[in-house]
């Protein structure tokens, strides 16, 4: 692969062993994929505070150098880090302490990541504790290179923002985070960023937040990791509900970019998203029988109607949806065998408290919860056997990591299942 | 019998070993417990199959960033495999087979997925791979 003089300088040890490792990573990497060359980034989301069992033993063993070198860029050498060499941010992790009492989740852990934010901090991370970085002021400009994880922040950033970003891991997020660089390949490359696949809606109006996320579900199923076009029977849709879809369309399949004609930005038409030189390939239907099959999919690991915990929030709610939330919940009381949590990045938690929206949940009995969520925690209310959620990628996670039965459905039946401790939930 | 698929190195290296097959693409994060090196996600073919010490052989990642972290997690844990097979790579692979740092393969002139059954014995030779059927 072709190496600039500076990367060069960087591998060979002129910036430290800590930008040469990255470097070192960064060239494995790339040899992995088969890249021609590394492209300039200043915009790494990436996740170095989130609490685990191999992080503590390396903490315990050579303090958070060694836990970076090792799990950010995978390296056994001992390290020490220097300060974030491009703008870097801290995506969602675990819980802090605010949540203690609340969620059953190890004080271990919150002392951990406390200690975690401190050094990192030091080293010039930005905590932003979300998985919607874009929610919260960190907005990259369309063309703009980066270097994300979070497979439903890259799918936003790259389709809705029209930035450029693979759907980066642990380790080429911390390589990136030091030197500034990352494999020129796949997103990054204008030849890669067509449309791949056609889907057609009709037959129905793809409008609610619902509908998005089962839309997007069926995308990822279609295009797996290609680039799905949505034409046909739909409404504008609004931030959350490209958040909604975007996710479920990276937890169905691995879809990192989507075109939708006439709203996101590198598709002014059809023929631009397949990018004017092939015709675009035969339409796949999202029909009635389609949308009701991804409902059922979504909701086969539910069997009982006896909701313990209802969870909103995922990707981390918008201020709006809290305020939405807090409607509903306005003057009504949670089922005593009911917990319901609203996951939100911190910062417009706060701003759901000034609004006097934090209030109204927490008068219901329900909670906002800031920085993290069940999946990223593995932690949900004690006892919990029966969940229901208005998020795709939730119900499809969430019996795999905690073992527990899912229903998936509106913000509206979730609520009504908050408050009656039932599931009543149908397709309309 | 055996097969010769000849495609391109992910990560150099030379192992052999039992393949163990999936034809749907895996999901790191939420798809697999690193700790034991087992496929939890509910809806797999390979529910509850576990991959340590295996050669495994699966169409493409899906899902979560978090998929080479928690494939790194396996050879931190030693539940890792001993070598992947991908049918088509993608940042989230090719970073995971980097940092579990087993030799793997990728853009084969057959689909391995179709050739590689599920005990066959497999032999990784960078850019080479030699199946045994069983």
């Amino acid at each position: 692969m072709f190496l600039t003089d500076e990367e060069k300088r960087m591998r060979d040890g002129a910036e430290g062993d800590a930008v040469a490792a990255a470097m070192d990573l960064l060239i494995r990497y790339s040899s992995a994929l088969d890249a021609e060359r590394l492209c300039d980034i200043r915009n790494v989301a990436g996740t170095m505070t989130q609490p685990s069992p191999v992080k503590a033993r390396l903490v315990a063993e050579g303090g958070w150098d060694k836990a970076f070198a090792v799990i950010n860029l995978d390296s056994d050498l001992d390290l020490t880090i220097p300060p974030m060499a491009v703008p870097t941010c801290q995506l969602q992790h675990g819980f802090g302490d605010d949540s203690i009492g609340v969620v059953p989740y190890p004080e271990a852990n919150v002392l951990l990541q406390a200690d975690a934010e401190a050094f990192y901090g030091r080293h010039g991370v930005n905590i932003l504790a979300t998985c919607t970085p874009y929610q919260v002021g960190n907005l990259p400009l369309r063309g703009e290179h980066c270097a994300w994880m979070e497979s439903s922040a890259v799918i936003y950033a790259n389709s809705v923002l029209g930035a450029r970003t693979n759907c980066e891991g642990i380790a080429s997020t911390g390589a990136a985070s030091l030197t500034g660089k990352i494999p020129c390949w796949g997103n990054h490359r204008d030849e890669n960023r067509f449309g791949t696949h056609l889907i057609y809606v009709r037959g129905q109006l793809v409008e609610s937040f619902q509908d998005w996320g089962m839309l997007g579900y069926f995308a990822g199923g279609v295009a797996g990791e290609d680039h799905p076009v949505i034409t046909g029977s739909i409404s504008r849709p609004d931030l959350t509900e490209l958040k909604h879809f975007g996710a479920a369309a990276a937890t169905s399949g691995g879809v990192e970019l989507y075109h939708i004609p006439g709203i996101t930005p590198e598709a002014p038409s059809t023929e631009a998203a397949f990018g004017d030189r092939t015709a675009p390939p035969e339409p796949v239907v999202y029909g009635p029988n389609e949308r009701q099959a991804v409902y059922e999919t979504l909701n086969e690991i539910g069997s009982s109607p006896d909701v313990d915990f209802v969870l909103l929030g995922c990707p981390h709610a918008s201020v709006d949806q809290i305020r939405q939330a807090a409607a509903l919940l306005d003057g009504k009381r949670l089922s005593d065998s009911t917990e319901l949590w609203i996951m939100a990045p911190r910062a417009l938690k706060v701003m759901a408290d000034r609004s006097g929206y934090t209030e109204v949940i927490e008068r219901a009995g329900g909670r906002v919860l800031a920085d993290s969520c069940p999946a990223m925690s593995r932690a949900a209310p004690r006892g919990t056997r029966v969940f229901a959620t208005d998020s795709a990628k939730q119900a499809h996670y969430l019996p795999a990591i905690l073992g527990i039965e899912a229903w998936f459905g509106t913000l509206e039946e979730c609520v009504d299942a908050a408050v009656t401790g039932r599931w009543n939930g149908r397709l309309n | 019998m055996s097969v010769i698929l000849r495609g391109r190195t992910v990560v150099p290296g030379t192992v052999e070993g039992e393949a163990l097959v999936s034809h749907e693409p895996i999901s790191g994060w939420g798809g697999i417990d690193p700790a034991r090196g087992v496929i939890i996600e509910p809806r797999h073919e390979l529910f509850g199959v576990c991959f340590t010490g295996k050669i495994l052989v699966f169409p493409s990642a899906k899902g979560s960033s978090g998929w080479s972290g928690f494939f790194q997690t396996t050879r931190l844990t030693g539940s890792a495999p001993i070598g992947m097979i991908i049918g088509r790579v993608s940042a989230k692979s090719a970073l995971g087979a980097v940092v579990t740092r087993v030799p793997a393969v990728t853009d084969l002139d057959a689909d391995p997925c179709e050739v590689i059954a599920t005990g066959d014995w497999v032999r990784i030779d960078n850019g080479t791979v030699e199946v045994t059927k069983q």
